[in-house]
């Protein structure tokens, strides 16, 4: 194991700690955006499977948290215990996504991003024409979860944090093992990949199948933590697009990428919602172009070194300007 | 309702489901970018067309070339400023760039023209004929879709800018060697293709009422139209409206409207299984 892959972990695991500390130290208001930094790191990491490890453009990641949202409200309404019906969802999730892996991945390029958005598309259909189990777009309630307010939220930020680490260390085995480096070679040129004896259709549904569970069990919980669902929330075009974006601001195909995206993007989302309602979506807008433009290969791939270097090189001409100045 | 109405509905919405996919087959086919704005561009079109016609009392009918221009400009615009940089990138890049200007033009659309439903209302009364009942103003409509696709068709197959534009569709490192000047060729494309778009909207907006929150309609009818019918030229986008108009109106008889569209996406993904390039497209656009 390298150094640089034991620092790492080392970063994630602090980082881990310092979400967990929340309720300790903090108010409600900054636990409740700890969970939403856990919840986005998660899908965040999930898609990295498969959108950063194979470079397909998948965007069906809203579709397996939509699912996720109905499943495990359906089962808690049924009187599945909570922790049970997460668990459940994450595992129907799964079987969901196996079955339309074998039929999307024969797709690529163009065509893959299309279908992977039209299964979001069509499982919001489906949930919102199914009115009789779904509740259709009214919506449906989900027990609550018992306690105080406070410990609510706690147990929902251990659970978010919890499949994080479980998203993350997954991450971390797909990249240390013979899945991810036949993930990079599918990235590289697919066609290669199969000719040298990759099976590729297995490798693409194990990226796929992996990308997906994560999702689903984020959505269940975040279907008990808000103790209410419809489709057009479950189903955001926005998030289709968002988890990506957070993935791509930190470094998609990085280990700690995915992890340093959500949170700035959570961050500035904080900050713009705060300041700028009415104008979200367009700053929104606006840190897409930026990322494309000045960050493509994201936060953890600038050239750091170069950045301090130049920083310095000028904080030192400065001090010589002054110096002569005073000459 | 008979089967006439019921086609005959199915032909004038595929009509116009035509003009709106025109656009987007046509950058996807030449620039191979998926353009998330173009819904935004219809409702634009859409809505700049009601306006001018709301404050002014012009017939719609002459708004139509001038909103159209200014759209092309916009076209024009963005593609040279923004997409153009990224435009041999991959797919994630061009499509996650597109999508973040479509957030930026739907917020500044709902600033400015808020999300309330608008509608040009041409009343015109109904023509009787065949065991048919249809709205004069539907059929204006559709006549106006079919001569914009007349149009581009004679633009792409007679004018120098429509054959070069089929030249870097083809090869565009040999345009470029043939003295053809790609980048404009892209950025001329991309506003023609917001032209056709916002003409599209304005047609639409004498027939339906027009709000923001139609262009994500608007950009899924145009992905499962460019499915159906292929990519690579006027006549993918036509048989794939007219084939989506024509099942979307017999889909709403048969199984009701609100899962119409659920029928028009399960065939886009069933058609994108079998045969990825379309009924009538050509192979190789991917």
């Amino acid at each position: 194991m390298s150094r640089k892959s034991n620092l790492t972990l080392i970063v994630m695991g602090l980082w881990v700690l310092a979400l967990a500390l929340a309720p300790t130290v903090l108010g409600n208001y900054e636990v409740r955006i700890a969970i939403s930094i856990a919840m986005f790191t998660a899908l965040a990491l999930s898609w990295n499977i498969i959108g950063g490890f194979t470079g397909y453009p998948s965007f069906s990641t809203a579709a397996f948290y939509g699912i996720g949202c109905y499943v495990g409200a359906l089962a808690q309404r049924s009187g599945v215990p909570a922790a049970l019906a997460w668990v459940a969802a994450a595992a129907f999730v799964g079987g969901v996504s196996f079955a339309l892996g074998a039929i999307v991945l024969r797709l690529k390029g163009h065509y893959f991003a299309i279908g992977s958005i039209a299964l979001v598309d069509i499982s919001r259909l489906v949930i919102s024409s199914w009115g009789s189990v779904t509740g259709g777009g009214n919506g449906l309630n989900v027990p609550l979860l018992e306690g105080r307010p406070p410990e609510v939220s706690a147990l929902v930020l251990y659970v978010m944090l919890g499949i994080m680490v479980l998203a993350f260390v997954t991450n971390v085995i797909v990249d240390r093992t013979r899945l991810g480096f036949g993930l990079r070679c599918i990235d590289q040129n697919e066609d290669a990949a199969d000719m040298v004896g990759i099976d590729t259709t297995r490798y693409k549904i194990a990226a796929f199948v992996l990308s997906a569970i994560f999702p689903g069990a984020v959505g269940a919980v975040y279907a008990s933590w808000v103790g209410y669902i419809d489709p057009t929330d479950s189903f955001d075009i926005l998030t289709t697009v968002k988890v990506p974006v957070m993935a791509m601001l930190g470094g998609a195909g990085t280990l700690l990428g995915p992890v340093v995206g959500a949170f700035s993007f959570v961050m500035l989302e904080e900050i713009f919602w705060a300041n700028f309602l009415e104008w979200n979506r367009a700053i929104m807008g606006a840190i897409v172009v930026v990322l494309i433009f000045f960050l493509p290969g994201g936060i953890l791939r600038l050239d750091w070194k170069r950045i301090l270097r130049r920083l310095s090189d000028r904080s030192k001409a400065r001090s010589t300007d002054k110096g002569s100045a005073k000459e | 309702m008979g089967f006439a109405q019921i086609l005959a509905n199915g032909v004038v919405l595929g009509t116009l489901y035509a003009c709106i996919a025109i656009g987007f087959s046509l950058v996807w086919g030449v620039l191979n970018v998926i353009n998330m704005l173009h819904g935004s561009f219809i409702v634009l079109g859409g809505y700049l067309t009601y306006f001018a016609w709301a404050s002014t009392g012009i017939s719609p009918v002459i708004i139509l070339p001038v909103v159209a221009v200014a759209l092309f400009v916009l076209g024009y615009a963005l593609q040279y400023l923004f997409i153009n940089k990224v435009v041999t990138a991959p797919v994630l890049t061009t499509l996650t760039l597109t999508f973040g200007l479509d957030m930026i033009l739907y917020n500044l659309m709902t600033v400015f023209f808020t999300a309330t439903p608008r509608r040009v209302s041409l009343d015109y009364g109904r023509i009787d004929a065949l065991g048919v009942s249809m709205p004069v103003d539907r059929l204006i409509g559709m006549g106006l879709a079919l001569v914009l696709t007349g149009l581009l068709f004679l633009v792409l197959k007679t004018s120098r800018i429509g054959r070069a534009i089929v030249a870097v569709r083809m090869d565009r490192e040999a345009a470029a060697l043939m003295g053809i000047r790609v980048n404009h060729i892209y950025a001329t494309t991309f506003a023609i293709a917001a032209l056709m778009a916002g003409a599209a909207g304005a047609v639409f907006a004498m027939v339906f009422p027009v709000t923001t929150n139609l262009s994500g309609v608007f950009l899924g009818k145009a992905f499962v139209i460019c499915v159906i019918g292929g990519l690579g030229g006027v006549s993918g986008a036509l048989v794939g409206g007219l084939a989506l108009g024509i099942i979307e109106s017999f889909a709403g008889v048969i199984v009701g409207p609100q899962n119409a569209i659920t029928i028009g996406f399960l065939i886009m993904l069933f058609l994108l299984i079998v045969r990825p390039t379309g009924l009538v497209g050509v192979k190789g656009y991917e």
